[in-house]
């Protein structure tokens, strides 16, 4: 008989403590603790449920990623359990395994847990960005434009700036934190709001500053996809240098290389 | 007759999902660049076997991409669509209930009215039914621009229609919800909404504006096709997709 272990929550946000070999708690408050079931458990799960219901349950974790994903916002891990897995929660390991499948054949997208902590998860494009315009205008892209100016200034000034860096060159580029821009609208929302909630940006206050000041670095899902190599032949090119020449950030660029890495396929780019 | 799902695949399908529907030329163009992109060998009459191969495996996901008629001007459009049938839940994770609720009034008004239209007047009348939390004047026209902006409603002049898109994937709800009262194309038997009927009391046919001006063309005489009585509309004309050039 496995030993009942109760977790506590130590924090408002739900935080799921890897335990292997102990047994799941079956609480069902707001806040869903959740331990990874051992493999063993898991095939005793599975044992007790059809193919059908696998598939099942997998098409709804993909179903419901696909729509996080949509509005960028990160996937909890303790969200999924509580609200698509459910009663199945006892084979979890495997339906993730089988969505993150899915996910990379069928949308050529890939499942990556950008907060091993608290168990975050956000999809990240397979594909490079082709080489060639795309016929059809993605209705996105006029902000991925902004945030790679931004990232590209806080990568080459060392991985943190202040507020006020950014503001005072976005209005040299004529986009005024100040006003309403025709295509990003509330300007200074996107970068401290928007950004910040899809991870791409974070936004911490600085202390001891009167008035308040924030800096500015980098967000997780920034690390994942962005790819800092790119960023420096952009640099190169615009500044006619050799990418090598700013040695501290080439460093930089190729030791975090795992993370950006894109494993595109057949094609040769 | 479907291949390996490859790259070129999933870039289509990546592209379909940012955009939710596009026009046949847009598809046929794109469905050229993802193979140019991963060197596939590209087909332009293949573009439905294509898709189908994607179709394929969207299925275990209720997912489909789908093929339909826009009633404003007759092209085809592909849409990516949730098959499950019984509810607006697609929906359902962007829009409050009062707002579906909105939605759905806003539906029964087009699908009960002659022309398939919806005035602004008449959807901010019928709100004074509602059974969830009601709208204020100004969230009502916020949420209708949503709705025009998520593709689920098209806007003309104040008056509204379901787009293309929401036709495309709510067909089978709303067949099943509407079922007497929806008007069905009598040329291509798909629903319709903006649509032309004949006046002879015994028959009643309908025909998509766009059905219409195809099946007349050139007709001195328009006929209806079950009833043979005199067919009275205006014919419209045919609106060609923008870059094929006919003489």
């Amino acid at each position: 008989m496995a030993n009942r272990k109760r977790l506590s929550n130590t924090q408002s946000s739900s935080q799921a403590r890897k335990h292997p070999g102990s047994s799941m708690t079956q609480e069902d408050d707001d806040d869903v603790t959740f331990t990874q079931p051992s493999t063993s458990q898991v095939q005793r799960g599975l044992e007790k449920v059809t193919e059908a219901q696998v598939e099942q349950k997998t098409a709804e974790v993909v179903q419901y990623f696909l729509v996080k994903e949509q509005k960028k916002v990160p996937v909890r891990r303790a969200d999924l359990v509580k609200h698509v897995l459910k009663e199945h929660r006892n084979i979890y390991p495997e339906i993730l395994k089988r969505a993150a499948r899915t996910l990379d054949q069928v949308f050529g997208l890939k499942l990556v847990e950008i907060d091993p902590k608290n168990h975050l998860y956000i999809l990240i494009n397979n594909l490079e960005p082709s080489d060639g315009a795309s016929p059809i205008n993605c209705p996105a892209d006029p902000k991925r434009g902004l945030l790679f100016v931004i990232l590209s200034v806080i990568f080459m000034k060392g991985g943190v700036v202040r507020e006020n860096v950014i503001w005072n060159l976005l209005k040299k580029l004529r986009v005024d934190p100040g006003e309403k821009h025709e295509d990003f609208g509330d300007v200074k929302k996107v970068v401290t709001d928007e950004f910040v909630r899809q991870r791409y940006l974070e936004f911490v206050r600085i202390p001891h500053t009167e008035p308040v000041e924030h800096e500015l670095r980098w967000g997780q899902r920034a690390e994942k996809e962005v790819s800092k190599t790119k960023i420096l032949d952009v640099m190169g090119e615009l500044h006619e240098r050799d990418p090598q020449s700013w040695s501290q950030q080439y460093r930089e660029a190729h030791s975090s290389q795992n993370s950006t890495q894109q494993p595109g396929s057949s094609s040769q780019r | 007759m479907s291949r390996q799902m490859g790259d070129s695949h999933r870039r289509f399908l990546q592209t379909m999902m940012a955009n939710g529907i596009i026009d046949e030329q847009g598809a046929k163009a794109l469905h050229q660049h993802c193979c140019e992109t991963h060197n596939t060998q590209c087909a332009p009459d293949r573009l439905d076997d294509f898709i189908d191969t994607i179709n394929l495996k969207l299925q275990p996901m209720f997912m489909q991409i789908r093929k339909g008629m826009s009633e404003d001007n007759g092209h085809q459009y592909y849409a990516l669509v949730n098959m499950v049938e019984n509810d607006v839940t697609r929906m359902s994770s962007d829009y409050a209930d009062n707002e579906l609720e909105l939605f759905k009034k806003t539906m029964d008004l087009i699908v009960g009215s002659e022309d398939g239209k919806a005035s602004s007047t008449d959807i901010l009348n019928s709100t004074d039914s509602m059974t969830t939390k009601k709208l204020k004047k100004s969230e009502i026209e916020h949420l209708l621009n949503r709705l025009v902006q998520d593709k689920w409603l098209s806007e003309k002049r104040g008056e509204y229609t379901l787009s293309t898109r929401c036709i495309i994937e709510m067909e089978p709800y709303i067949r099943a919800m509407y079922q007497d009262q929806v008007k069905v194309c009598h040329i291509c038997h798909t629903v319709a909404f903006q649509c032309q009927i004949c006046e002879n009391p015994t028959c009643g046919i309908k025909i998509h504006n766009p059905c219409v001006a195809r099946y007349f063309k050139g007709r001195t005489e328009p006929r209806c096709p079950a009833c043979e009585d005199f067919w009275p509309h205006e014919i419209p004309e045919v609106r060609r997709p923008r870059s094929q050039s006919r003489r």
